[in-house]
């Protein structure tokens, strides 16, 4: 019973997300998650304008089905896991310096995501810029974290491998020289 | 409707995981890009070493899905630019957000409207790329 309350350890999500992955190939399909995001486009008449959009989303539709379950565990899973992620106490410090201190209380930080900061100027610009750079960036590198990092490495494929080397040099970028710059 | 519905399952699966596994946690990804923590890398670790074993095998022996068709991975075409500047974009944004697609749609539980934000942003620079894509390196 614990095991449905706490968090889940790296040996038991991960092995478990390979599986999930495998079930799609096996379904005939492949665990890519921000090619949604180019049928939502689609969906909501991005092709009038751009040629990118004009495609047959009917047959990615089964994606969208994959998301709307994500959304549902997702909900069902939160409910039941009351106590929030506990981080590296090094970190907790470091945070608090950036003047993050909702860490260990809080599934995501409350400094960027509470409706008080999201009605701030640099708050709302924060929140609409990073999710512009996952969108464009996913797109742009043919992938994200499930097509590339999972799905294609599991393939071993190098344009994958040349991608999640691409994620990490963004990633410590902008942890390490652009966070004190932002926050 | 047998196939919506297994779609669905393997949805919820995975929107479990994103929760269980903290991977949909900006906390999480910090502390990854900070390299205090092994978790992110088990996590990413272990599914792409089980992911190569059950992939290697099924293409090995050019295994059937259960519609009965050979299991075939399209591979991705050779470039270099559009890979490594995508990534890096990506990367940028995935440490901002602390969240990437997946996660995203995931958090929508969470009850934080500004994830709606964050998910609109996406959609934006989905469309952005889509109409100067012809302009960039590939």
């Amino acid at each position: 019973m614990e095991y449905l309350y706490s968090a889940w350890p790296w040996y038991v999500s991960g092995p478990l997300i390979a599986g999930a992955m495998v079930l799609l190939i096996l379904m005939g399909k492949k665990f890519g998650m921000s090619s949604n995001l180019r049928t939502l486009c689609s969906i909501g008449g991005a092709g009038r304008l751009v040629e990118f959009f004009r495609f047959d989303w009917k047959k990615d539709q089964w994606n969208l089905w994959v998301v709307v379950g994500v959304i549902a565990g997702g909900f069902v899973a939160l409910q039941l896991s009351p106590n929030a992620p506990q981080i590296n106490e090094d970190i907790v410090i470091q945070l608090q310096e950036l003047g993050i201190n909702s860490t260990n209380s809080s599934f995501l930080p409350t400094e960027l995501f509470s409706l008080d900061a999201l009605l701030t100027i640099k708050g709302f610009l924060i929140l609409l810029i990073a999710g512009f750079l996952v969108g464009f960036g996913a797109r742009y590198a043919g992938g994200c974290t499930s097509g590339h990092a999972i799905s294609g490495l599991s393939n071993l494929q190098v344009p994958s491998l040349i991608a999640v080397v691409g994620f990490f040099i963004g990633g410590l970028v902008m942890v390490h020289l652009l966070f004190p710059l932002i926050f | 409707m047998k196939k919506v519905l297994s779609f669905l399952a393997v949805g919820f699966l995975l929107g479990v995981l994103f929760i269980k596994s903290e991977v949909a946690s900006w906390f999480r990804i910090y502390e990854m890009f900070q390299f205090k923590s092994f978790h992110m890398y088990g996590v990413i670790g272990s599914a792409v070493v089980l992911g190569i074993i059950a992939v290697q095998y099924l293409k090995y022996k050019k295994a059937l899905d259960f519609s009965g068709e050979t299991i075939t991975i399209v591979p991705k075409e050779r470039s270099i630019a559009r890979y490594l500047i995508g990534g890096i974009i990506f990367g940028l944004g995935w440490a901002l957000a602390g969240a990437c697609p997946g996660p995203m749609f995931v958090l929508i539980g969470t009850g934080f409207v500004s994830v709606l934000v964050l998910i609109f942003g996406a959609l934006l620079g989905t469309f952005a790329y889509g109409a100067i894509r012809n302009k960039l390196p590939h």
